[in-house]
């Protein structure tokens, strides 16, 4: 599919290639050859300051950023805080004893440095928890004033979100206990969701399509179902009830393991959707500078459009699909399990699942 | 690679805050709005509830209506009839009564006129014969001396006797 797609759009920009002599290659081909990965990576990476564009030349042109605070902390040195605008300032990316190194913080005698830098990603974090404050409190006003009577306005667009999350996801994952969980599961539905719309805004970051950030919301998950466990879910995982007893030697250690899975597999299964799509996105309008030509553009634009639209589906779709595995994993853990539902005993396992067949 | 390396800054910054939205969002957000919609879906369904209720009371209200209405007209016939009777029998007693009267009337009337008639008879015979006695007197007294004259004076008598 992609080498079909490569080949499509070489044939597209055949004549124009071939009308085009090298002009631009001239004066060194070193600096203007354009590498798609290194650009698409600065993309979807974190950065110390806020980059929007580049008027001219890379190295000689004009950039339009927003320089953003750098924190640094070395034992040997103490804290350190200052705009990123004067790590660039200077021809070696140095301010004091901080040396910007490849995107990252290092000391400059190379002692060890904690960097706590309000990032691109940092920045993004903030406004989005602003965004979601001003709505959702403009929301609860709503119910306020308007007590009793319908919804209007921005209140009846997320009402029914919050309503499905409420009845779909929470009670039916979690079953009679789900009100504990609902601050939780719609704080990360709409966390997520309206970060993965802040990252396919231009010039946005990728912050739900960072794996610390997703780490961090499957680390959430994962203690809470931990610390609302009851003893079934402990007992499902030290003895499976119905298992022979000659598999427990396998079934306890995936079952040990398992716990460990599930949150593993919410935070690459976000991280990789939103990021594959960044990238897929930036590759399309990539293509464009790969073939120095103005003619693939229609070509890049109209994929481009199209993931950009898909994208704005897996938005919400990964949102819903992460709270939804969220909750029910907490579901599992809270779960009363009745033994005798199954008729299943804990002496002779293998006579019991015979029966239970 | 870079991509997938966690970075500390970023952890720190996120679990702060978004544990500080998480705490915000419940207490200023999730909360009134889930006690609101609470409350709402409870009186959606209690007024729905109470709907229902009226509408059993209104139909007992109705049959009890319908009931009294019944009764009422029956009440209402009876005492017609019943009128009606009372009315026949008032003009029945008053008839009987009234024929009873009229026939005691005609039988004292009629007896009254037998009395007087035979008082009248009695007078008659007693005049007559008051007047034979009085024209056989004067009669005997003038001692007749002529037929006619005699006879004229039994004429002059007879005038002056009018029988009545």
């Amino acid at each position: 599919m992609k080498h079909l797609l490569l080949a499509l759009c070489f044939l597209f920009t055949l004549p124009s290639f071939a009308a085009e002599p090298e002009t631009g290659t001239a004066e060194g081909a070193k600096s203007e050859t354009f590498d798609p990965g290194k650009v698409i990576m600065e993309h979807v990476a974190d950065d110390h300051e806020w980059h929007f564009a580049t008027l001219g030349n890379e190295h000689t042109g004009t950039h339009i950023t927003l320089p953003l605070p750098v924190i640094a902390y070395q034992p040997t040195h103490g804290l350190s805080m200052f705009s990123s605008s004067q790590l660039h300032a200077s021809e070696t990316h140095t301010y004091g004893t901080v040396k910007l190194e490849e995107g990252k913080l290092v000391s400059t005698d190379g002692s060890k440095l904690y960097d706590f830098s309000i990032t691109k990603n940092v920045a993004s974090l903030m406004l989005s928890c602003v965004v979601l404050l001003l709505i959702f409190t403009t929301v609860a006003k709503g119910y306020r004033t308007r007590h009793g009577a319908a919804p209007k306005g921005i209140q009846s667009l997320l009402e029914p979100i919050i309503i499905f999350i409420r009845d779909e996801v929470a009670k039916k994952s979690i079953g009679p206990k789900y009100e504990r969980y609902m601050p939780y599961l719609l704080s990360i539905f709409f966390f997520i969701w309206f970060n993965n719309l802040l990252g396919l805004t231009p010039g946005a970051a990728n912050l739900s399509g960072n794996i610390t950030v997703t780490f961090m919301l499957a680390m959430a998950t994962l203690l809470i179902t931990l610390f609302s466990s009851n003893k079934y879910y402990w007992s499902h995982i030290v003895r499976p009830p119905g298992v022979p007893l000659w598999l427990l030697p396998i079934i306890v250690p995936v079952e040990i393991v398992g716990i460990f899975i599930k949150p593993v597999s919410l935070m690459v299964r976000l991280f990789a959707n939103i990021t594959a799509g960044h990238i897929i996105i930036l590759s399309f309008i990539s293509l464009i500078f790969l073939f120095k030509s103005v003619a693939v553009s229609p070509l890049s634009l109209a994929f481009g459009l199209f993931i950009s639209m898909l994208e704005l589906l897996v938005a919400l779709l990964q949102a819903y699909i992460f709270t939804l595995l969220s909750a029910m994993y907490i579901g599992g853990a809270v779960e009363d399990h009745h033994d005798a539902d199954y008729q299943m005993g804990y002496d002779d396992g293998s006579e019991t699942t015979h029966a239970a067949h | 690679m870079d991509l997938i390396t966690p970075q500390l800054g970023l952890l720190f910054w996120q679990t702060v805050l978004f544990l500080l939205l998480l705490f915000i969002l419940t207490k200023f957000a999730w909360k009134p709005i889930m006690a609101s919609l609470r409350e709402r879906e409870d009186s959606i369904e209690s007024a729905l509830r109470m709907a229902d209720q009226a509408k059993i009371e209104m139909q007992q209200l109705k049959a009890g209506n319908e009931k009294l209405m019944a009764e009422a007209r029956h009440e209402r016939d009876r005492t017609l009839a019943e009128a009606q009777q009372m009315a026949t029998q008032l003009i029945e007693t008053a008839k009987t009564r009234a024929t009873e009267e009229g026939g005691r009337m005609i039988t004292q009337a009629r007896e009254a006129i037998q009395t007087e008639k035979n008082a009248a008879l009695a007078e008659v015979r007693n005049t007559a014969a008051q007047l034979s006695l009085d024209i056989a007197e004067r009669i005997l007294r003038r001692e007749l001396t002529d037929a006619p004259a005699q006879q004229k004076l039994v004429e002059d008598y007879l005038k002056d006797v009018k029988l009545n």
